[in-house]
C-alpha cells in the first residue's frame, strides 16, 4: 500500500476486531510455551503445573463475570463459545421443546448457529430492533410460547455499540422458565458483567477483546444446565469441551481479565472520553454523517457512523495509507459483500449504511490519536464525494 | 484489506478523469448504491472519437480503479474501437482485480457502453460492434458487489 504511511504516525482504532495483547499479559503467557508444557490432565508435576495454571486462569475469568470458576468452560474463541451455547444448550432441552428466540442483530456466530438448527427441525424467532439497535423486552416476553427453550441476545453489539436491556429481558421471561444465553464477547471486559444481576443462564466471552490473546474464549454456564458438547472427546472443561487446553491462551486470558477487572473504571473513563471527543468532532467537522447506535447506551470504547453519499472501503483504504485503522459494515467490505445486518436491521437505507464507519478505541489510543483522525478523515470524505454520483446528484437537486 | 494489485492502488489513489461533462454527448449510468456501487460516465464525441471521457464512481476501491482505467482505454479512441472494451480487457488492464471484485470490471465496460449507446441513439445512428441493450440485468434482485 501506500509507502507515506510507513514512516509517519500509526493509529489502530480497530478494537472491536481485536484488541492488541498487553505487554504484562503476554509476560505471563510466555513461560507456558518454554517452561511449563505439560498436559493438564497428567497425573505428574509437569501436567499438575499446567492444570493449577488453567485453574487459576477459571477463577479469574470466573471473577470478571461474577459466576463460579467451576462455571467457566474454556474454549478456541468467541465464536466456538457462541456456537456451543445456541447449539450444546438448544440441543440439550430439545425433548421440552424446539422453539429459540435470538435478534436480529445477533453476530453470525450466533445467527448462523440458529440457522443450523432450524435445519435441524427448530423453530428460530429473530426479533426486530429499534433505530438504536435495542431490543424491546416486551417483545421478547410475547415472542415466548410453550415450545421455547431458549432465547438469545447479545449484551452489546460490536457494530453500532449499543448496550442491550439483558436484565430487563431476563426479569420479563423468568416466568417463562426458558434458557437466557447472551453474547457478551463485545462487553465483558469493558462495562460490569455480571451474570447474576444481568439474570443469565449461559454467556459467552473472548479474550482477545479485552487485551487478552487470540484463540482465547469462554463460555459460562449456570450450574447444572444440561449443554450438549459440540465435539466428543475426553474430560478436559468436565466433558463439555474436549480437547487438549491452549495452556497460554488460557493463562493469558486469565491474566487479561484480572487486568480488566481492577482497571476497568480507570480504562471505562479515559476511552468514554476519547468516544466524546470523536462522536461530537466528527460531526462537526464533516457534514452528512449520522452516529449510529444508541447516544448513551452504548460501549465505553466505541463510536461509529455512517457517513452520506459514500462506500466505506474507500475510506479505509485512504484511511490505511494515513497509517489509521478503522472498520466498515459495507458490501464492499464484507467478504460476503453484504452490507451490515445490524445497519440494516436497524432501519437504515442500503446506501446508507454502504458508508458506515466503527471505531474501535483501546489502551494505546490518546487525545492526539482522536485529532488526527479529525484532521485526515474531512479531506478522504471530500475526495470521495467530490467522485462520487450520488453526491453530486444531491448538490443538484439542493441547488434545485 | 483486499490485495489489490499496485495497479488497481495507484488508479484508486490517483483516478484519471474524475468529473462530469456539462455538455456530454452520452451518459452512461449503471449499478445501484443499495448494492453498493454506482458508475456514471460522460463522453464527449469528436469525428467518431472520443474525444474526452470522464466518470463518477460510488463505490469500493476497485470499483474506482476499474473506472479511472476504463476511462484512459476508451480516450482517444473510435466508437467502434471503444465499443470493443471488455471487462476482460480492463481487468487484465489493471493487472488482475481480486475474484470476488471481478464483477466491478463488467461495470466500468458496461457504463462507458451505455454513454455510447446513450449517444448512438440520440444522434439515430448505428455503431458498428454495439451490442443492442443487454448485459446489465435491470431486473435482477441479486447485486452484483464491487
Amino acid at each position: 500500500m501506500g509507502n507515506e504511511q510507513k514512516a509517519g504516525r500509526r493509529v489502530y482504532l480497530d478494537n472491536m476486531a481485536t484488541t492488541p495483547v498487553l505487554p504484562a499479559v503476554l509476560e505471563t503467557m510466555l513461560p507456558y510455551f518454554r517452561d511449563v508444557y505439560g498436559n493438564p490432565q497428567s497425573i505428574h508435576s509437569w501436567g499438575d503445573e499446567a492444570r493449577e495454571a488453567i485453574e487459576k486462569a477459571r477463577e479469574q475469568v470466573a471473577a470478571l463475570v461474577g459466576g463460579e470458576a467451576e462455571e467457566v468452560i474454556f474454549t478456541s474463541s468467541g465464536t466456538e463459545a457462541n456456537n456451543l451455547a445456541i447449539k450444546g444448550l438448544a440441543q440439550g432441552q430439545a425433548a421440552k421443546g424446539k422453539h429459540v428466540i435470538i435478534s436480529a442483530i445477533e453476530h453470525f456466530s450466533v445467527l448462523h448457529a440458529a440457522r443450523t438448527l432450524e435445519k435441524a427441525g427448530f423453530e428460530i424467532t429473530e426479533l426486530p430492533v429499534n433505530k438504536y439497535g435495542l431490543v424491546d423486552p416486551d417483545e421478547v416476553a410475547r415472542a415466548i410460547k410453550k415450545e421455547t427453550i431458549l432465547v438469545s441476545v447479545m449484551h452489546a453489539n460490536g457494530e453500532v455499540g449499543t448496550i442491550e436491556p439483558i436484565a430487563e429481558i431476563a426479569r420479563r421471561i423468568k416466568q417463562a422458565g426458558v434458557l437466557f444465553h447472551t453474547d457478551a464477547v463485545a462487553s465483558t471486559g469493558s462495562i460490569p458483567v455480571d451474570v447474576q444481576k444481568l439474570g443469565v443462564d449461559a454467556l459467552s466471552l473472548a479474550g482477545n477483546e479485552f487485551y487478552g490473546p487470540k484463540g482465547s474464549g469462554a463460555l459460562w454456564v449456570r450450574k447444572r444446565v444440561r449443554l450438549i458438547p459440540l465435539m466428543d472427546g475426553g474430560v478436559q472443561e468436565g466433558g463439555r469441551r474436549p480437547g487438549t487446553e491452549n495452556v497460554p491462551a488460557i493463562v493469558g486470558m486469565g491474566k487479561a481479565a484480572e487486568l480488566a477487572f481492577k482497571e476497568m473504571s480507570s480504562r471505562t473513563e479515559r476511552l468514554s472520553r476519547l468516544r466524546d471527543k470523536l462522536i461530537k468532532g466528527l460531526p462537526a467537522a464533516i457534514g452528512h454523517v449520522l452516529v449510529t447506535g444508541h447516544p448513551t447506551e452504548r460501549l465505553p470504547q466505541h463510536a461509529s457512523f455512517c457517513i452520506e453519499f459514500i462506500e466505506g472501503e474507500g475510506m479505509l483504504l485512504l484511511l490505511d495509507s494515513q497509517g489509521i485503522a478503522v472498520s466498515s459494515g459495507s458490501a464492499c467490505t464484507s467478504k460476503a459483500l453484504k452490507a451490515s445486518h445490524v445497519l440494516i436491521a436497524m432501519g437504515l437505507p442500503h446506501e446508507m449504511a454502504q458508508g458506515s464507519l466503527l471505531f474501535g478505541l483501546g489502551a494505546d489510543n490518546n487525545e492526539a490519536d482522536i485529532d488526527y483522525v479529525l484532521e485526515k478523515l474531512p479531506p478522504i470524505v471530500d475526495r470521495l464525494r467530490q467522485m462520487s454520483p450520488l453526491y453530486a446528484k444531491f448538490i443538484k437537486e439542493k441547488r434545485g | 484489506m483486499p490485495a489489490y494489485s499496485e495497479k488497481v492502488m495507484d488508479h484508486f489513489m490517483n483516478p484519471r478523469n474524475v468529473g462530469e461533462i456539462k455538455d456530454a454527448d452520452g451518459i452512461g449510468e449503471v449499478g445501484n448504491p443499495v448494492c453498493g456501487d454506482m458508475m456514471t460516465f460522460y463522453i464527449k464525441v469528436k469525428d467518431n472519437h472520443l474525444e474526452d471521457v470522464k466518470f463518477q464512481t460510488f463505490g469500493c476501491g476497485a470499483a474506482v480503479a476499474v473506472s479511472s482505467i476504463t476511462s484512459e482505454m476508451a480516450k482517444g479512441k473510435t466508437l467502434e474501437e471503444a465499443v470493443k472494451i471488455t471487462p476482460a480487457l480492463v481487468a487484465k488492464e489493471l493487472e488482475g482485480l481480486p475474484k470476488n471484485k471481478y464483477h466491478c470490471s463488467n461495470l466500468g465496460a458496461q457504463a462507458l457502453q451505455e454513454a455510447i449507446r446513450d449517444y448512438a441513439k440520440k444522434k439515430g445512428i448505428k455503431i458498428e460492434g454495439l451490442q443492442e441493450k443487454g448485459g446489465e440485468d435491470e431486473e435482477g434482485e441479486e447485486c452484483e458487489v464491487c
